[in-house]
């Protein structure tokens, strides 16, 4: 057959095919074609293999290829709704793939709150040192916002309950951003988020530490213990997947090292998700209920300890009997 | 398929059977997208510092979660709700797709987009840059460990309007890359410019029996009759 034939024979259906395209791109598709799209599609997919092999023109070729290409995108795209999958992945997906990944998690857990205790004790032998990790103006602000006479704690002591929202908004920037940060710095063979894990450590150890020196145990710890069960999980995590990163870079394995980065990085990225939802609920806690100070402190202990169990419990137990992977 | 290529297109062969040709973008064009994007951001943020009101104590907040979104979700929610288009590629005609030419998905996205971090280091997308001028397909550190790669939409081929011609047969048969030779010369002899097309004709003009000045017309009469236009 010769070329303006075949172009004469097929060219009404190429073009409802472009118009269907156009209609699925923008979200729009006709309902009542859109089960015949397949169909459309591989005829597509067969008109251009035999413009092929029978060397029709270049440009035939082309427009029978952007139609495949476009089509090929639109069937393979996945559809399903974002809020279903976010909940999967929250109650089955992420703690399954932990505790599958339970290897870079305890290292990275180990990296981290090991540094953060080992720091929180030297800090109590030498108290000196905590000007090794903070300047004295950080230290002077910290002083301030744990005061025990102030009326409200946290990063925005000194403000009223409209700043809640702020501080809200404040939190999901700066510990997410940490979290985005620890995690992609682990492409550098992982030194990255071996340094992120160990400074956020050491810093918050220092801090603790120095606290606890002068005597503001009280209010720091009753103002953390609520969101830090989230908020030194989501940073573990973030590690964990910067460290897979890394790992996948200085041993690979059986695989080319190209290979077993995506690899690493596609269950590094959903480490990440976890981490960022985790620091989402964190970040709400932490303005709407760690800095009030209407609560006995003893009630805020309570609570906190019901919280780092209840993650406790999600990291170990949670989604182990179910068999579909989210 | 047609003899080794010289060009540096991406081939992906789908379930169908059928071999897709993706076009990776460059440097300059990807480089161009970002500017783009990145004057969009900046035009935000300064929308957001200049209209007074919106800084107050509930909307600081509120900035606070928008600088975020734009600094780090931007690329991610265009690229996964708008068929791998932010506005910056979409105004240099790119898009971001996977290796194996389905779309970005929101983890591939994330990924990349995280990624871009590293690529910033030390300074000025230095380790971007170079991973992208070494890589075939032109892809950086983040497109590298993501799986993903950026490419250029194809664009239908102009065709020359058809001429009035007498459909002519070859003078000889004539092999499957010559026939392509010859159809692309009838589709594209618009573009060039006179003495140009004078002068690709002229190298066959031995071989048509004929002098330079008629070969022009001679070889778009073939090239007639290949495409079976009466």
């Amino acid at each position: 057959m010769k070329q303006q034939q075949f172009e004469d024979h097929h060219q009404q259906q190429w073009q409802i095919f472009a118009d269907d395209l156009q209609a699925l791109e923008q979200g729009r598709p006709d309902e009542a074609r859109i089960m015949a799209f397949p169909a459309a599609y591989r005829r597509i997919c067969q008109h251009l293999a035999l413009a092929r092999t029978r060397g029709y023109s270049r440009a035939l070729i082309e427009q029978l290829q952007y139609l495949a290409m476009n089509g090929h995108r639109q069937l393979y795209r996945q559809r399903s709704p974002l809020p279903v999958k976010i909940l999967l992945f929250l109650s089955v997906g992420l703690p399954q793939l932990i505790r599958a990944e339970y290897r870079v998690v305890l290292t990275a857990g180990l990296l981290f709150y090991g540094s953060l205790l080992g720091m929180l004790l030297l800090v109590q032998v030498q108290p000196d040192l905590v000007y090794s990790m903070l300047s004295p103006t950080q230290v002077a602000q910290l002083e301030t916002m744990y005061d025990p006479d102030s009326s409200r704690l946290g990063r925005f002591g000194e403000r009223t309950a409209v700043t809640d929202w702020m501080m809200f908004g404040y939190y999901i920037m700066n510990n997410i951003s940490i979290a985005f940060q620890t995690f992609a710095a682990g492409l550098l063979f992982g030194l990255g988020s071996l340094f992120f894990l160990i400074y956020n450590g050491l810093t918050i150890g220092s801090m603790a530490g120095h606290l606890g020196n002068i005597g503001y145990q009280q209010p720091f710890w009753s103002f953390v213990i609520g969101h830090s069960a989230f908020e030194l999980t989501a940073i573990v995590l973030s590690g964990a997947a910067g460290l897979k990163l890394g790992w996948a870079l200085i041993a690979p394995g059986r695989r080319r090292r190209s290979a077993a980065l995506r690899l690493a990085a596609s269950q590094g990225v959903r480490l990440v998700t976890g981490a960022l939802l985790l620091l989402l609920i964190a970040a709400f806690i932490e303005a709407y209920w760690s800095s009030m100070t209407f609560t006995a402190p003893i009630i805020k202990y309570l609570v906190g300890c019901l919280l780092w169990l209840l993650v406790g419990i999600y990291l170990l137990r949670a989604g182990k009997d179910v068999h579909a992977a989210a | 398929m047609l003899s080794p290529q010289l060009d540096n297109r991406h081939a992906v062969e789908t379930p169908e059977g059928i071999e897709l040709l993706l076009t990776p973008a460059g440097l300059l064009p990807r480089a161009l997208a970002f500017a783009v994007d990145l004057g969009i951001r900046g035009a935000i943020l300064g929308l957001l510092i200049l209209v007074p009101g919106l800084l107050d104590r509930f909307g600081l907040g509120l900035a606070m979660i928008l600088v975020f979104m734009l600094q780090w979700l931007y690329m991610v929610l265009f690229e996964v709700l708008n068929q791998g288009r932010t506005p910056g590629k979409q105004w240099l005609g790119l898009q971001v797709i996977q290796d194996d030419g389905s779309p970005v998905g929101w983890a591939s996205s994330l990924t990349r987009n995280l990624l871009r971090m590293v690529d910033l280091l030390p300074f000025g997308y230095f380790f971007g840059v170079l991973s992208c001028l070494w890589h075939p397909s032109f892809k950086r550190l983040g497109d590298l460990a993501a799986g993903t790669l950026v490419i250029h939409q194809g664009r239908p081929i102009k065709r020359a309007a058809p001429t009035q011609l007498i459909a002519q047969a070859p003078l000889f048969v004539l092999l499957q890359e010559e026939k392509l030779a010859l159809l692309d010369f009838a589709e594209r002899y618009a573009d060039f410019s006179q003495e140009r097309r004078r002068e690709l004709a002229g190298i066959l003009a031995a071989s048509l029996r004929t002098t330079p000045d008629k070969a022009e017309q001679q070889l778009l009469a073939i090239a007639h009759g290949l495409l079976g236009r009466a």
